[in-house]
């Protein structure tokens, strides 16, 4: 086994072996599950489409804040235990440790949103909705995931100290990058071309998980969220590798 | 096996270490001693590649630390001030886990992980998770992971702190254990546990080496100078000796030549008994309780209160670093 395949082993086992993980998935579930009785079924009768699309916006905003906590534990984590002395003093390439621990969130993140399709299946079983639209908006719920977990990465990266406190900072600064791009939406709206389109492409949430609540599959939303992770993937390891000269 | 060629490395314009330059051959024990904030554990990461020096160069078995880290990190098991555990695994898993992320394959770790477990003292906890273990335990299981890939240098900062003395005993005697198997560097800032594991020291100050040398040779540069206290009674002293006791004591003792420095005080008004604290050049406590006897002192006590190499830790920390082999006395002249 390669020390990507190392890492990731080792990262799931701890997943299921500390309350941490159990406690994010549990929050994603319950509160997706609440939102979906409260906002998307409501009280009065609805279309089963409207129905499932208000599922996706409620539990595409539960999946950031639960991935914003997921990202913790990766680097921000293992400075505040101390083990990345470990890891930067094994023969492991910087690279290698931030795919490693990238991919073993991303594989939670997959376990965690699969566990939440009883809720689509119930619309899918009382109403009228195409398994399509259902894979549509659970593939964005899972780009958006991964795209957030990337930017929980590339901010704790930044972060060099080694004590709690720096998991409370990578929270704060990872909450703000996602909210400054979300922000950025909403500057959008209001500001003159061609700069409205340039500030509200970058919101994740709002312009890139949209289309696929509605069920549409478009190749620039892929390509953001593929950007998104490639950019703070190598930039975190930019980031490792430059720590040595600090 | 180690070579350190004028090494600074800089956080801001504060040194942490200033132009350090020494070598390290291979089989050696190597302390470096030093204060808090001497700049040991700045020295260890830079040679465990966990730090770029911002000058200098470092090499490691003819590899450079800043061109080739990876194969310079097949070569050393390092345990940090803090040992890096992961709480949630067995003991056994972390090894394992461990000896992989150092390239080990497989059956060579299935072969080492009971080995170390073995020779770590770790049998009986092999399978509790690292989180129940004691701080001994899991300042035995740092050094357990940084040996478990059999590295020819093996790293340790600090390896005793926050331990218990029975737990120093029992790391001292694993630390032992382990030289000839590896080139050893460890550090500390208690100057009993480097004389009691290392070959030879390295001693820090302010991020400069202060003085390095065998054990036996540092002490040697200072004259082997040693100081005790002792406590006579004065009853026996005559009384018209002029300037009383206190003076009659330091005549008797101005009389052995070996005596550098004497400082007298009374233990209280009512008392007569005195207490002197003596610098001695060398190891002459049988002349001067010959002397003080002569004399017409009680002696109560005479108490070896340091050694050269202790004096010199210390005249080195508070004094900001005076050359080994230049006693105090001659810097004054």
């Amino acid at each position: 086994m390669n020390s990507v395949g190392l890492i990731v082993r080792r990262e799931l086992s701890s997943y299921l072996k500390t309350p941490g993980g159990y406690i994010i998935a549990s929050f994603f579930l319950l509160i997706s599950g609440v939102l979906f009785n409260v906002r998307a079924v409501g009280s009065s009768a609805r279309y089963s489409l409207e129905v499932l699309q208000q599922y996706f916006i409620d539990a595409g905003g539960v999946v950031v804040v639960a991935c914003v906590l997921l990202s913790l534990r990766m680097l921000a984590g293992e400075r505040a235990m101390g083990t990345h002395v470990l890891l930067f003093t094994s023969p492991v390439r910087e690279g290698d440790i931030v795919l490693g621990k990238y991919l073993a969130s991303v594989i939670f993140l997959l376990v965690m949103i699969a566990l939440s399709l009883y809720l689509p299946a119930l619309i899918f079983v009382n109403g009228k909705v195409s398994l399509g639209h259902i894979a549509a908006g659970y593939l964005g719920m899972f780009l958006l995931g991964c795209s957030t977990l990337a930017i929980g990465m590339f901010a704790s990266s930044m972060l060099s100290f080694n004590h709690f406190a720096a998991v409370l900072l990578s929270l704060m600064l990872t909450a703000l990058i996602v909210s400054l791009l979300e922000l950025g939406w909403w500057i959008g709206q209001v500001s003159e071309p061609p700069m409205n389109a340039l500030i509200s492409y970058m919101a994740p949430y709002m312009k890139h998980f949209h289309p696929f609540r509605r069920g549409l599959l478009q190749l620039s939303d892929l390509v953001y969220h593929g950007s998104v992770i490639c950019f703070c993937l190598m930039g975190s390891t930019k980031i490792l590798q430059s720590q040595r000269w600090r | 096996m180690i070579v350190v060629d004028k090494v600074s490395k800089y956080y801001g314009v504060h040194p942490a270490v200033h132009n350090l330059e020494f070598r390290i051959d291979e089989g050696e024990c190597v302390g470096f001693l030093g204060l808090n904030g001497a700049g040991k554990t700045t020295t260890l990461r830079i040679l465990s590649c966990l730090l770029l020096p911002t000058s200098g160069r470092v090499t490691i078995k003819g590899l450079d630390a800043e061109e080739a880290p990876h194969e310079i990190r097949k070569l050393i098991g390092f345990l940090p001030d803090t040992p890096p555990l992961y709480p949630e695994m067995t003991v056994r898993d972390f090894l394992g886990f461990a000896g992989r992320l150092r390239r080990m394959e497989r059956e060579a770790v299935e072969r080492r992980v009971p080995e170390v477990l073995s020779s770590c003292g770790l049998e009986d906890v092999a399978q509790q998770t690292i989180a129940t273990l004691s701080h001994g335990y899991k300042q035995r299981v740092g050094i357990a992971q940084a040996i478990v890939h059999e590295p020819k240098l093996l790293i340790l900062d600090e390896p005793i702190q926050g331990l218990d003395p029975v737990q120093i005993v029992e790391m001292r005697e694993m630390i032992r254990a382990l030289r000839g198997q590896h080139t050893i560097l460890l550090s500390s800032h208690i100057l009993s546990e480097i004389q009691q594991t290392c070959d030879r020291i390295l001693m820090l100050h302010e991020g400069r080496i202060a003085a390095t040398a065998a054990e036996e040779e540092l002490a040697g540069s200072r004259g082997k100078r040693i100081r005790v206290r002792l406590e006579v009674r004065a009853r026996s002293v005559p009384d018209h000796s002029e300037g009383g006791p206190e003076s009659a004591l330091r005549t008797a003792l101005r009389d052995v030549s070996d005596v550098l420095e004497i400082n007298v005080s009374k233990q209280s008004e009512r008392s007569d008994v005195w207490t002197a604290d003596l610098s001695l050049g060398l190891d002459c406590r049988e002349e001067v309780a010959q002397a003080l006897v002569k004399a017409g002192f009680g002696l109560r006590s005479l108490e070896l209160k340091s050694t050269g190499l202790e004096q010199m830790f210390l005249q080195l920390s508070h004094q900001g670093g005076e050359k080994p082999g230049t006693s105090s006395e001659e810097q004054a002249s």
